[in-house]
């Protein structure tokens, strides 16, 4: 990955291969990504949820945190239970600054006692560097690894039938939210992580930026006889709302808090002096006033992005949609918005205003698809 | 890539194609149009009977990544529209030029067509468009 300048996106080492297989490519938040291949967004959604779909995530960040208050420093930067975890355990999280909103979502992975390694999201990879310096820097070695790091993301129900021929890890018993360090797959060495980002039962597979390539053939060869595809943003996007699973810059910034985006899950109040606990004590203690609502449109409409939400019982603009998309599996338009919290109940009704249309919006709580 | 462009039809810069018919025209998308928007999710057509003037939006199309408007290549009458497309959206990506057309026009202003371009005009456009 070649630093970046203000006009060219970087590229990941994937780059070549997404343009053997004729993706359509787009600059995201800086990063020249394959949007889609050519089989579309709704195929490569269905080969996810039915057999395996494969993501570059090599934009991702990667940042290690080494020696002996490794844990302590990990712990005050987030919300989760860092004591939790035990090696080859990892946990979903969120960092937040003093106002509890959330500077970005996180997997902490324990690796040894003394070393941990935080995944974050691309477009923030500066930002939480910087964040993680300025804040515990003098409490442990923190070394930014994003640029010498592979991840791939080989997702779905057939992920396991067809990475056990590559790799002699024990896949079977490796459950979710837990990760086996210094493996080797298609002959590399490899990290193999049971996380995604799709609803599916799947694996990340992390690997030195150089074999990322050759790792990404290997795969694509090993899932290809059972349908499996390579799969861009586009579906991503699709199958990551239907999981009801957040995404930074649209559900979560830094003016949101954990306990508003119904991630009150990941914040252990008990777990240590974390940035952001009494700001979020204060915000538990007084109630919230808004609240991230899942809703499916019960009108034609897809919401999007930056569209109104509306009070249908007064008329008044309540809120912006956050996410909104197709939901190819469900067979409904989704989305998510940020509401009053008396509007964010299951069954409470929505006007979301579609360009000019204002189509009626059903709440629902928890995730719009199972596996 | 060598784009899907039928030389017995009319092109906008926007992406839209008509077919003549007498003072009849029959309005689509192009291919080209369609391998941009990816799979058609979602299609929203005038009423039968609605005045059309010359560059209003007429229409959109929804796909799963955006939504995009259409705008009317002509002023007329929309005097038939394809409903099917409401509840099967698809057939915009399969067959754009067939199935997928979307009303069909009678013109106000048959000189309308003189600002259109021929499928030659259209696809030296498209080559001076790609990325």
């Amino acid at each position: 990955m070649n630093a970046s300048s203000a006009t060219e996106p970087r590229t990941t080492p994937l780059c070549q291969a997404h343009r053997r297989l004729d993706a359509k490519m787009i600059d995201f938040g800086g990063w020249l990504m394959p949007v889609n291949y050519p089989a579309g967004i709704l195929e490569e959604h269905k080969a996810t949820r039915t057999a395996v779909g494969m993501f570059d995530v090599c934009h991702m960040g990667e940042v290690h945190f080494r020696g002996a208050r490794a844990a302590e420093a990990v712990q005050r930067l987030v919300t989760n239970h860092v004591g939790k975890l035990y090696d080859g355990r990892a946990m979903y999280t969120v960092a937040c600054n003093p106002k509890g909103g959330i500077v970005d979502d996180l997997i902490v992975y324990r690796v040894k006692p003394d070393h941990f390694l935080i995944v974050v999201n691309a477009a923030n990879i500066a930002k939480d560097y910087g964040h993680f310096v300025q804040q515990v820097g003098a409490w442990c070695e923190i070394r930014n690894a994003s640029d010498e790091t592979g991840l791939i993301s080989f997702q779905g129900p057939k992920a396991q039938a067809c990475l056990a021929p590559l790799t002699r890890a024990p896949l079977a018993t490796l459950k979710p939210f837990h990760f086996l360090p210094e493996v080797e797959v298609a002959g590399r060495p490899a990290w193999i992580a049971r996380t995604g980002y799709t609803g599916e039962d799947g694996f990340e597979i992390f690997c030195a930026a150089p074999d990322a390539e050759p790792l990404w053939q290997a795969l694509l060869d090993a899932c290809a006889g059972v349908g499996g595809r390579p799969v861009g943003l586009g579906a991503r996007d699709t199958l990551r709302l239907e999981a009801r699973l957040s995404l930074y810059g649209n559900d979560l910034n830094d003016e949101t808090t954990p306990l508003e985006a119904g991630l009150g899950w990941v914040v252990k109040f008990e777990a240590g002096d974390f940035i952001g606990r009494e700001a979020l004590m204060r915000q538990r203690d007084a109630g919230l006033a808004r609240k991230l609502a899942g809703f499916v449109m019960l009108g034609r409409g897809i919401a999007r992005h930056g569209y109104p939400i509306h009070d249908p019982s007064t008329g008044a603009k309540v809120g912006d949609v956050t996410s909104g998309t197709v939901g190819p599996t469900v067979g409904k338009n989704i989305g998510l918005g940020y509401v009053p919290t008396a509007l964010a109940r299951a069954g409470a009704r929505l006007l979301i205003d579609c360009r000019g249309k204002q189509t009626e919006a059903e709440v629902v709580e928890g995730p719009f698809y199972r596996r | 890539m060598s784009e899907n462009v039928p030389n017995d039809l009319l092109y906008t810069e926007d992406h839209e194609w008509v077919r003549q018919d007498g003072n009849l025209v029959t309005i689509g998308i192009t291919q080209f149009a369609v391998d941009q928007l990816g799979d058609v999710t979602q299609v929203d057509l005038p009423s039968e009977g609605e005045v059309l003037k010359i560059h209003d939006v007429f229409a959109s199309v929804e796909s799963v990544k955006a939504v995009s408007d259409i705008y009317a290549p002509v002023s007329g009458k929309v005097v038939k529209v394809n409903s099917p497309l409401l509840d099967s959206p698809e057939y915009v990506n399969e067959e754009p030029y067939d199935g997928g057309w979307m009303a069909q026009v009678e013109m106000s202003s048959p000189g309308d067509l003189k600002g259109l371009m021929t499928s030659a005009a259209y696809e030296e456009f498209l080559k001076d468009h790609e990325d």
